[in-house]
């Protein structure tokens, strides 16, 4: 039954890549049996990661990064992972990601697949990584992963995309939101997206002035009001890695407007990575991200499994009515 | 972090753009811990059936309010079909007339709820249906 799914994965085979992506979500050992037959086909896809706040457009531009795509010669097979949130309360979700992006209805070369966070933090569902090696397997040339809409903290898809576009929407902020860690720090690009509405120009100012605070290139400052560039001394560097300073598109994806300059930069991205030699170096930062996650959930699952549940709840129990510290309580559980 | 969840697509096939009753169905079934795909109108059979292959569904809920449901519903079982989609289990709602209802459930469709059925007796019948 196994050997046939994963046949099915590698030929492609629609039915079998969404089977797949169904046993992965809902985890086992038999999920882990495909994993361990897809992962020596994967690694050829180019992962994209599209991120950014809720109703910024995300799934609109991923709609028309898609559609571009395919319709460049050569075209390029796409699939997709949407994330849309969990609900913390009935632990059911919306996922509504589709309703943008009808245009790819009907195209062999397009595989779009929704996922919950299922309790998932970080704007991925944990599962997300190991669909988005289904469809890589499958032979997709690039995977767009939409995070769900993420504020300033959802960073995980930084370790699971090689190129993540950030996207923006006019008037969120000030240039002192534009400084804060998190969200900003982990674009490789930027789209400032509804850039037909007012403050797009602002908006891509104080991105401008963020990434100049990381450079030793030009600085554009707010001086009594207004925006001026200053020289600087250095080569101008980017957010992430040297070598790369992270472009910023003002884009209208209901309209493709900006879409063809932001995917060439996505493909750019990626020769600067091959080039550079930082994709072998990021490759390695997302399988040590990656084995630490599974190593996580693992031992958790060989500790809950050797405890029984009653002397779990009694531990619980004596936490919540503070007899006994969690920490102590967590050794004694490692400890048997 | 590992369950088996019920995964449901809600779809509007069809011109009208009533999508208000899709909108609560979706919404209480959400509330019922299960995983809508909800796609909004306009939705071609075509559109349907493959949404429903990708996402891998258990359930397949579809409304509409045209008087279209005669000339859609047996297109989408039929592409249904075709995609080796047998097992998911089909339910309607909307305006469907009594007298088409014996015609639906022949083709397939194994639940059809109009207009004032409560939600959860559609959350039940789900349920019961996909183990």
């Amino acid at each position: 039954m196994n050997d046939e799914l994963v046949r099915g994965v590698l030929a492609g085979q629609r039915r079998a890549i969404a089977r797949a992506i169904s046993l992965i979500e809902d985890d086992g050992a038999e999920a882990r049996a495909v994993l361990t037959a897809l992962f020596p086909h994967t690694g050829r896809a180019h992962l994209v990661g599209v991120t950014g706040p809720p109703g910024s457009g995300k799934s609109t531009l991923v709609n028309a990064l898609a559609l571009h795509f395919r319709r460049q010669s050569p075209p390029r097979s796409v699939g997709i992972v949407a994330v849309d949130p969990t609900s913390p309360f009935s632990g059911g979700a919306i996922l509504g990601d589709r309703i943008r992006m009808r245009d790819l209805a009907g195209d062999p070369g397009i595989f779009i697949r929704s996922m919950a966070s299922r309790g998932n933090l970080g704007g991925l569902a944990w599962a997300t990584a190991d669909a988005v090696k289904v469809l890589d397997a499958a032979g997709f040339d690039l995977i767009l992963i939409e995070t769900v809409g993420a504020g300033q903290a959802e960073v995980d898809i930084a370790r699971t995309a090689h190129t993540t576009v950030v996207v923006e929407v006019p008037g969120l902020g000030d240039d002192v939101q534009a400084i804060k860690a998190g969200i900003l720090e982990i674009a490789d690009l930027f789209a400032v997206n509804k850039a037909d509405l007012d403050g797009a120009d602002h908006a891509v100012m104080a991105l401008r002035m963020m990434l100049d605070l990381n450079s030793g290139g030009t600085h554009t400052v707010l001086h009594h009001g207004r925006l001026m560039t200053v020289a600087g001394g250095q080569e101008s560097q980017g957010a992430g890695e040297p070598g790369w300073r992270p472009p910023i598109f003002k884009t209208v994806a209901s309209r493709r407007e900006g879409v063809a300059e932001l995917a060439g930069a996505i493909l750019a991205h990626r020769a600067y990575l091959e080039q550079s030699g930082n994709l072998a170096g990021r490759e390695r930062e997302r399988a040590a991200a990656e084995l630490e996650m599974i190593l996580q959930q693992e031992s958790l699952r060989r500790v809950l499994a050797c405890t029984d549940p009653a002397h779990l709840a009694e531990l619980i129990d004596r936490i919540a009515r503070r007899e006994l510290d969690p920490y102590t309580a967590s050794q004694q559980l490692l400890g048997r | 972090m590992s369950d088996k969840k019920i995964r449901v697509l809600i779809a509007k096939p069809g011109l009208d753009g009533h999508d208000r009753g899709a909108k609560v169905i979706a919404r209480a079934l959400r509330d019922a811990g299960m995983e809508v795909i909800y796609t909004g109108i306009r939705q071609t059979p075509e559109m349907i059936a493959e949404a429903a292959l990708q996402e891998d569904v258990d359930v397949v809920g579809m409304s509409i309010l045209s008087g279209a449901h005669m000339a859609l519903f047996p297109k989408v079982m039929d592409l249904l079909r075709q995609n080796g989609l047998d097992d998911v289990l089909v339910v309607a709602g909307g305006i469907i007339p009594d007298e088409d209802v014996p015609a639906l459930r022949q083709m397939g469709i194994q639940g059809i709820f109009g207009p004032g059925t409560p939600t959860d007796q559609i959350v039940n019948f789900i349920r019961e249906k996909v183990q």
